[in-house]
């Protein structure tokens, strides 16, 4: 809810270990070293003991709110109920980028973390000087500190503050806990938002309604790049309140009531020139594959020309990874109000608001700090969906008509219009020697930048629409590189990416970036070398592993998921049942994860249902075993979905695939079971679990389906269509 | 004309929209309710599930003048954060959602579900909530939610 009582503090911008790549990569200004941040700018104690922690992270459905405030609460030592979390304001909070790539737990160890641990020692030394004695010879539970000697002198944290400041900077040498001493890390702790979600409490901003609002829609074009000759609103005058807006191709609509604005936006009649840009998807990968690129070779080692030539046996392949939409069950929706003074604030569910804050204010013409972003949850996002486009519609309608204004997209808008997740091409070649071992490793990927966050006014759809134009080729390249390189210890090895200065759909983040395609790709392949070899697939892939962390969920997940012991057939003469592995790294440096998936493949319709997914994962320490459980789930479950069903149809003008029929997804009598098996590293610093279970779901099914049938499926998705033909040829 | 009324969560209320307008958008716009959720306005999704008497129905484009006669009850009407329905009792005990979007239609349809199955098994929940989307991929929870509500539900009056 807008909170105007609070005084806006100074930001500051904050660096550490675990800042993402994507916000590094955005050329933000360098960040601050946390040292120069204040313990204020990161926490307030109430007198009654409320604490209040600021962050710019936000909360996207992965329970980082919860993790948060566990940290805190741990390194503070006071209970999780006293603790509450202000995520994503830009006039309230550290500016942490953007939050994605799974990062989010790991930036908090480098970040709020120290500036609890600072809070702390301050803390004690006041209740030092008021208790007598030194602090070694205080004890603190639930922020009340007392006297070890005589446990009824005491003080809490809020009559220490009494209301006040810190005022020190976050020193980074405060004393942090040993992990030995943690109570609430690596405990499972409910999450602290589901209670209100489940009971129909104001959650998301879509249930933000401001004394006075609008609502609106936006009428697209019917192609991107297409051009409005003409704008007939005569049918508008039969509905009550309806206003329309027109800034060069940007057309909206408001009216009181939202339904008003739904039949406003229908009944508009607009005249188009419209463009066919989209090439045919039929021959899209061949399209992809034919577009001039820039090469970076990530990855050189030994001369694998020679020793490709020099290889008892080759195997090469192409893969293809097709657009998949992020398809967040909620369509996009902002809120925002023109101020008095001529700022404007927005509420929406941006993964990153102080970023989104520079693109508002170059489509706005206004200095950024007359611009203000405060975070409110939105439908789970998975990367970057309409969230940003539907602030910036939000905020042009509201400056427009003077009142504030709350857009939310249609369905079909957030299909039709939301950055999808880039298509791509791999093409993969291994060589054995005479014994079975891989040689040498050629990789190939074809993909465009999947890091494509707003940054100024074109970035954006509205400022799209609004100076008729696309932004200029950036000429940064982020994402589609992402696990290209195996984790596999071998002699020779190319990796390179081709980079695709312009895709034919507008794309930006998702859920692993390229980490899914390059695992689908790179898994794919182990598998096929594995059979020309004769070897069994997890034998081969530990064969080629040296990091015993690797090596401990490779051998975790054929434990549990019993390799050994061969699957019973079915007893259906069409149903053929299989098993298979993939591994990865995440990133080559996150976490380790591997899974089996258990497939009957139905060879008569060529349906594939997945029972089962085993999955071993080590993202070092694991600070709520129950969110990473719920986070592994989710991956999977979504990455299946996005193996047998996932995929963006387009004709020459636009997207097809508009509505849930169109762009299906796993249902309920379709989910696999799913077992994990976490290996907790207390002694390694925690990193992201949001994300490494997707890359390695969709090689472990591919690799089931060819141990089932026979059959290789080098396409996602694994349609029955796909299925059959593959079949057709095994 | 006299003014629309219908019936939610127990109470009488006036309805200012026309006979044709959304039920959904009557209870989030006029009645100020939040449960219900917009998800797609197609009856594809389940975001927006309300009970009509015992039935879970979608109200996204069920007209608000063809439920004069019915008790509506929403999220909001099933229980509260200190009496829960057992499904929210459950879910939280399961920790069954992720974003918690599709959080809404589970509940109402699981609510619907364990009323006339007391003991579910996992066809039927497959065949109870199949229509009900979830992007997060937090189906295997909201199953075991549904089956810790159906034993919270009929035991405990047992
Ligand atoms: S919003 Fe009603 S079914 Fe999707
Ligand atoms: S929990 Fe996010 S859609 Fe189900």
């Amino acid at each position: 809810m807008p909170d105007k009582t609070d005084s806006p503090r100074s930001n500051v911008t904050v660096g550490s270990a675990g800042i993402d790549a994507e916000t590094a990569g955005t050329r933000w200004p360098t960040p601050q070293p946390m040292e120069t941040t204040q313990i204020d700018d990161w926490l307030t104690i109430a007198p009654d003991g409320l604490v209040t922690i600021f962050s710019g992270k936000v909360e996207l459905g992965t329970g980082v709110r919860t993790a948060l405030a566990q940290v805190v609460a741990e390194e503070l030592d006071v209970a999780l109920a006293s603790v509450r979390v202000v995520m994503g304001d830009t006039a309230r909070t550290p500016n942490e980028g953007y939050t994605a790539g799974s990062k989010s737990v790991a930036t908090i160890w480098g970040s709020a973390r120290y500036a609890a641990a600072a809070a702390r020692q301050e803390l004690l030394a006041l209740a030092a000087q008021r208790l007598g004695g030194a602090p070694a010879d205080l004890l603190v539970a639930d922020g009340v500190v007392s006297l070890r000697a005589d446990p009824q002198r005491r003080v809490t944290y809020g009559e220490l503050l009494a209301g006040g400041r810190f005022g020190r900077p976050v020193s980074g040498r405060a004393p942090l806990k040993p992990a030995s001493a943690y109570q609430l890390i690596g405990a499972s702790a409910g999450r602290l938002d589901l209670a209100d979600k489940f009971s129909g409490a104001a959650s998301y901003v879509h249930d933000l309604r401001l004394p006075g609002m609008l609502h609106a829609r936006v009428v697209r074009p019917p192609s991107p790049g297409a051009i409005l000759r003409a704008l007939d609103d005569a049918a508008l005058r039969d509905i009550p309140s309806a206003q329309v807006v027109r800034l060069g191709n940007f057309v909206g609509v408001v009216a009181e009531r939202e339904e008003q604005a739904i039949r406003a936006a229908q009944a508009l009649r607009l005249t188009w020139d419209v463009a066919a840009p989209l090439p045919a998807q039929a021959t899209l990968y061949a399209t992809l594959r034919a577009q001039p690129t820039t090469d970076e070779v990530t990855l050189e080692r030994g001369a694998v020309a020679k020793a490709l030539a020099g290889a008892a046996t080759v195997v090469s392949a192409s893969y293809h990874q097709p657009y998949q939409a992020h398809a967040s069950l909620g369509p996009s929706c902002a809120v925002a109000r023109c101020e008095d003074d001529g700022s404007v604030s927005v509420w929406c569910s941006s993964q990153g608001v102080f970023p989104l804050r520079g693109a508002l204010a170059d489509l706005l013409e206004l200095p950024t700090e007359r611009v203000r972003l405060i975070f409110m949850e939105g439908s789970g996002c998975y990367g970057q969906n309409g969230a940003d486009d539907v602030a910036a519609d939000a905020a042009l309608l509201a400056r427009a008509v003077g009142r504030p204004v709350r857009m939310q997209w249609s369905r079909a808008d957030e299909f039709a219009w939301e950055p999808k997740s880039p298509a791509m091409v791999m093409e993969a070649r291994g060589g054995l020697d005479a014994h079975g071992n891989i040689v040498a490793w050629e990789y190939g990927v074809w993909t465009p930048s999947h890091a494509n966050r707003p940054r100024r006014a074109l970035d954006l759809l509205a400022g799209q629409l609004l100076h008729d134009a696309l932004p200029p080729p950036s000429g940064f390249f982020f994402g589609g590189q992402r696990n290209a390189p195996n984790d596999y210890t071998i002699p020779h090895a190319r990796v390179t990416v081709h980079w695709l200065a312009r895709p034919p759909l507008r794309v930006s983040s998702m859920r692993s970036l390229g980490g899914a395609a390059n695992t689908f790709a790179n898994e794919s392949l182990m598998d096929e070398l594995a059979l020309a070899a004769g070897a069994d697939p997890v034998e081969f892939r530990l064969r080629h592993l040296d990091d015993p962390r690797a090596r401990d969920v490779v051998q975790a997940v054929a434990r549990t998921a019993r390799w050994d012991d061969p699957l019973a057939p079915s007893a259906a003469a069409n149903l053929k049942v299989g098993r298979g592995v993939a591994f990865a790294r995440y990133e080559n440096t996150e976490a380790y994860v591997a899974a089996v998936a258990e497939v009957a493949v139905d060879v008569a319709s060529g349906a594939v249902r997945v029972r089962r997914v085993v999955v071993a994962h080590d993202c070092g320490l694991i600070v709520n075993p129950d969110g990473v459980r719920n986070q592994i789930e989710g991956n999977v479950l979504q990455a299946t979905s996005r193996a047998l069903k996932e995929e963006v149809c387009f004709d020459s003008t636009h997207i097809t695939s508009l509505d849930w029929q169109g762009y299906p997804i796993l249902k309920f009598s379709e989910v696999p079971d799913v077992e994990i098996v976490l290996l907790n590293r207390p002694d390694q610093p925690p990193v992201g679990a949001g994300e490494p279970a997707t890359v390695v779901t969709a090689p472990a099914i591919a690799n089931a389906i060819a141990n089932a049938t026979g059959a290789r499926l080098r396409e996602i998705p694994f349609t029955p269509t796909r299925v059959r033909a593959a079949l057709a040829g095994a | 004309m006299a003014a629309l009324v219908i019936t939610v969560n127990g109470v009488r209320r006036e309805v200012a929209a026309p006979a044709e307008t959304p039920l959904l958008s009557v209870l989030r716009d006029e009645l100020g309710l939040n449960g219900p959720r917009y998800g797609c306005g197609l009856e594809q999704c389940g975001a927006c599930l309300v009970l009509r008497g015992a039935e879970a129905v979608a109200s996204c484009r069920l007209p608000v003048g063809e439920v004069a006669d019915a008790q509506i009850t929403t999220l909001e009407g099933l229980g509260t954060l200190d009496e829960p329905h057992p499904v929210q009792q459950a879910f939280l005990e399961e920790q069954a959602a992720q974003c918690g979007y599709c959080s809404n239609g589970m509940l109402v349809a699981a609510a619907a579900l364990i009323w006339r199955t007391r003991r579910p098994t996992d066809e039927q929940i497959c065949a109870a909530l199949d229509d009900v989307l979830c992007r997060c991929g937090s189906h295997l929870r909201i199953m075991r939610a549904v089956k810790r509500a159906a034993a919270l539900m009929w035991e405990e009056q047992a």
